[in-house]
């Protein structure tokens, strides 16, 4: 179904010393398959994605050598426009993929352009809003709707016009666990009883590896890709999902992709690590940074939060979880001051933060928000440095510091847009950790981030903690808010509805529970991690 | 079309709105009608009558989706015009004469070849007056505008475009939906400045995150371009030589006869052959889009239908808009009030009566239930205001 012969490519512009952005792709992908683009960030996964629906080179420029075919077509003579029949394209974002406002209209709009009979539309359109369970939405505006149903009314979108092939670029990296299932096990049908071939990228491997038929691996940019059935390329990859990590650990072989095939191995390893626990985390007993007492947030005629009880003390990390649109982002904007309380009060580092004023608010708490980009305003990173320490009234310096111990080996001169999503978001926390606030706040970190940013992040946050900031981080990610948290606080619908230790609450669920410790209940291990001290623990008692 | 409705859905479903709903074209012929009657009269009473039957009529009418709000920012937008009108009498004089002396601004003298210009100097009720008018007119036009924006989504109305204009269209309104992006980008850029500690008001707030929210708004409209690409936009259809040409001969050759016939009818000396004219060149420009239409394989996902609802809705505005004209001619003096010398205004009660015609839609057209307000619904417009 897509043919990649000798193809590589090269962005104009690019340095011609530097490796080409794609290079050596030499696979095909078969009818009827669903197959997963894994790899480091920024090594043209969206690229790759882009050849198959010929937005690469006809939209982007470029060099483009090799051949592409796609059903037969080649991408080379068919501009993507031509092939809007067959390849089906979800972007990253989906709100710039919409070119209507309503649900109803945005369905249909694709077999407009390719000139469907009004009577099949009608068809198409209701056949797939009870597909993507939209039936209810669909004289909603577009802007009125969640991030969860925007992706799906995004892949319901390409999906009436019958392509052949779907093009997904991380689908479900801005939704909640619940969410992404739900895309996935579309996606899952389509493959299953349509015969769709389906190309995905995708950072977390967690929630998508288990439905691959074939991964596409890009270990470097430029460098020939490693093709294979999921298992085998999983093996040697440097991104993998914790299940993973888990089975190379105790080394099983084959190695599971899922918890169910894992926790099938795993029963020798649940033996060996019979009579140990994970240490306990001792619950900080710092001084207490931050305090909500029945606050409620009004956003027009929203409730964005009602009664809502938060306290966090030096030195501890609190995550808030909870579906998209439950109220997370609200409680941290609440917390800078950008919503004043409706109801109840809030004190962050012992001020109000809505009635100080920003640049002492800076002192006492900051937030990265959810996209880090919103925090740049300069050219350069030098010159971001510089405006850092001039709004903290740090000493000219010491931003730049922290950019270099947080992210190593940037020049000063690179454009903040051209950073990779990592690399920004880094940024960013340096520019917030300038004006040195014991509280720090962000707000979906982990979005675009692949394990090994992820890993470094999560080892920042955790000497931070150790040196008694107070960390909130609101997050999707599961993984995360059990490597790193000591509290996870469960909001639904602008209310807390658990508060506790993170092993306690995230054990308690199914929806919440990294996959380790779905491998390995009922013992309660958290992270990969953790068995993998256990274990040498072990052998060193041996 | 009535065959495929969703006969499953119960009747308090949104899914019963969309084919309920009236064509956009009648909303905007309502809405032009009264603005029309608007533009014949500067009869304060008149002006407000017509203002108010627009803010019941959308009151009644309009949904919840975000253009529906468009209403107040062109009301606000009119006040602004009325006020600028104001100031600019009161500065810069007027030639109305008056004696109702309100108060002498001190005057600036002006070089001789400014002659004409006044800077200051005597200002009359009768000038203030004479200019709040005017400008209640200006702003009486820019709320019927606002009704019908408020009523009618305007990517609806492409829908009722023929196909060879369809795309211009799109990319018109792709624009237009800019505008409300632009503004959430820069609330929440100016959100993102008080993270930095710095202030997050003010005019020099604004500034600052004007680059990124311009920076943002490019990538944005390249990502939709690149998307709108892969769906399909702009695909043509093969279509042999001679139609391709024949379309361009009637499109331009039609347009020509148009401008022809205008000028021939506004014209003392063309009336004999204005009107034919200008009918032959509608034709030609009709048959040439139909033409062009054959070139996009464009089809239509359930067009609004022009029922008996829309009939009366674009019936009213047009009998409000047919009725002043007629008074305008009739009694002008009731309609077009001298502001010298000065005198409380009169409502004319047979005019003030074929304006409240224009309320009919809020009787006849459907009125689309709110939908409630979900969570979800919370969440984006939380996000949105981030």
């Amino acid at each position: 179904m897509i043919r990649f012969e000798r193809v590589s490519f090269r962005y104009d512009g690019a340095d011609p010393d530097a490796p080409p952005a794609l290079g050596g792709l030499d696979f095909t992908v078969p009818e009827g398959e669903l197959c997963l683009v894994v790899g480091p960030s920024g090594v043209g996964k969206s690229t790759l994605l882009g050849a198959v629906s010929g937005l690469v080179p006809h939209f982007t420029g470029g060099h483009l050598t090799g051949r592409v075919t796609v059903a037969g077509r080649d991408t080379r003579t068919h501009r993507p426009r031509e092939l809007a029949d067959v390849v089906g394209t979800v972007g990253q974002d989906p709100l710039s993929h919409f070119v209507t406002d309503t649900v109803e209209d945005e369905l249909a709009y694709g077999m407009e352009s390719l000139g469907v009979p009004p009577e099949t539309m009608r068809r198409r359109v209701e056949e797939t809003l009870d597909l993507l369970g939209l039936a209810d939405l669909r004289d909603r505006p577009i802007a009125a709707l969640s991030g969860g149903q925007q992706q799906r009314v995004a892949i319901g979108s390409v999906l009436t016009v019958h392509p052949r092939v779907l093009v997904l670029d991380e689908p479900t990296s801005a939704l909640d666990p619940g969410a992404a299932e739900e895309v996935l096990a579309v996606l899952q049908r389509l493959v299953h009883d349509l015969g769709t071939t389906v190309l995905l990228a995708e950072h977390r491997l967690e929630r998508v590896v288990q439905y691959a038929d074939q991964v596409v691996l890009l270990p470097a940019p430029g460098a020939p890709p490693v093709v294979g059935p999921p298992a085998e390329v999983m093996a040697v990859s440097p991104v993998h999902p914790p299940v993973v990590a888990l089975g190379r650990l105790a080394g099983w072989s084959p190695l599971p992709l899922s918890v169910r095939d894992a926790r099938r191995a795993a029963a020798p390893l649940r033996e060996r690590l019979a009579g140990r626990t994970p240490p306990t985390v001792v619950g900080a007993a710092g001084e207490l940074l931050v305090e909500a007492r029945r606050l409620a947030v009004r956003r027009g005629r929203v409730e964005a939060l009602r009664g809502v009880d938060l306290t966090v003390r030096a030195g501890e990390t609190v995550a808030l979880m909870g579906r998209n649109g439950a109220g997370k982002s609200t409680l941290l904007s609440a917390l800078v001051g950008l919503h004043a309380p409706a109801a109840g009060s809030v004190r962050v580092g012992g001020a109000v933060p809505h009635r100080t004023r920003p640049a002492q608010l800076l002192r006492r708490v900051g937030l990265v928000p959810q996209e880090p980009r919103d925090l740049l305003y300069a050219d350069t990173v030098a010159a971001e440095c510089a405006a850092a320490d001039r709004d903290a009234a740090a000493p000219p310096g010491s931003c730049r510091a922290l950019v270099a111990e947080l992210l190593p080996g940037v020049p000063d001169g690179v454009h903040p847009r051209d950073l990779s999503e990592g690399q920004r978001l880094s940024l960013a926390l340096a520019i917030v950790l300038t004006a040195g606030p014991p509280v720090l706040l962000l707000d979906e970190p982990t979005r675009g981030l692949d394990y090994a940013a992820k890993s470094r992040l999560v080892a920042h946050l955790r000497g931070l903690a150790a040196a008694g900031h107070a960390i909130v981080l609101a997050t999707h990610d599961v993984e995360l808010a059990a490597d790193l948290a000591d509290r996870v606080v469960i909001l639904a619908d602008g209310e807390v509805v658990a508060d506790g230790r993170a092993a306690d609450v995230v054990l308690s669920s199914p929806a919440f529970a990294p996959q380790t410790a779905k491998i390995l209940a009922p013992a309660p291990w958290l992270t990969v991690t953790q068995v993998g001290d256990a274990l040498a623990a072990l052998e060193a008692a041996q | 079309m009535t065959a495929a409705a969703p006969s499953a859905a119960p009747a308090a479903l949104p899914a019963v709105r969309r084919a309920r709903a009236l064509h956009a074209g009648a909303w905007w012929v309502w809405a032009l009608g009264l603005a029309t009657a608007a533009s014949r009269t500067t009869n304060v009473l008149l002006l407000g009558l017509v203002a108010a039957v627009t803010a019941y009529v959308v009151a009644t009418t309009r949904g919840d989706a975000p253009w529906a709000r468009s209403y107040g920012t062109f009301l606000r937008l009119g006040l602004i015009v009325v006020a600028i009108r104001v100031v600019f009498a009161v500065a810069l004089g007027s030639p109305i004469p008056g004696t109702h002396t309100l108060f002498t601004l001190p005057q600036v003298p002006l070089p001789g070849w400014a002659q004409g210009v006044r800077l200051g100097g005597r200002v009359t009720a009768e000038a203030v007056v004479f200019a709040l008018r005017d400008g209640l007119k200006l702003a009486t036009l820019l709320v019927c505008l606002g009704a019908a924006n408020s009523l009618a989504n305007p990517a609806r109305l492409l829908k009722s475009l023929p196909g060879a204009l369809y795309e211009a269209g799109v990319a018109v309104v792709v624009a237009m939906t800019f505008a409300p992006h632009l503004v959430a980008d820069v609330a929440r850029l100016r959100a993102a400045r008080r993270l930095r500690g710095r202030d997050d008001r003010g005019v020099r707030a604004l500034l600052q995150v004007g680059l990124p929210v311009l920076e943002g708004a490019l990538e944005r409209s390249v990502a939709l371009a690149a998307a709108m690409d892969a769906r399909g936009y702009g695909r043509t259809a093969d279509v042999p030589p001679a139609v391709r040409r024949a379309t361009a001969v009637l499109t331009v050759g039609g347009l020509l006869g148009v401008c022809a016939g205008t000028y021939g009818l506004l014209a003392a000396s063309g009336a004999g052959y204005g009107l034919p004219v200008l009918l032959l060149g509608l034709a030609a420009a009709t048959a040439g889009l139909r033409l062009g239409g054959r070139r996009s394989p464009r089809t239509r996902y359930r067009p609004d239908a022009w029922g008996a609802r829309a009939w009366l809705v674009a019936g009213s505005g047009a009998a409000v808009a047919a009725a002043t004209i007629a008074a305008a001619s009739y009694a002008p003096a009731a309609l077009d009030p001298p502001a010298v010398p000065l005198a409380a205004p009169v409502l004319p009660l047979w005019p003030a009566a074929c304006v409240l015609l224009g309320l009919l839609p809020a009787f006849a057209a459907p009125k689309p239930p709110r939908a409630a307000k979900s969570p979800a619904y919370a969440a984006t417009s939380k996000r949105a205001a981030q």
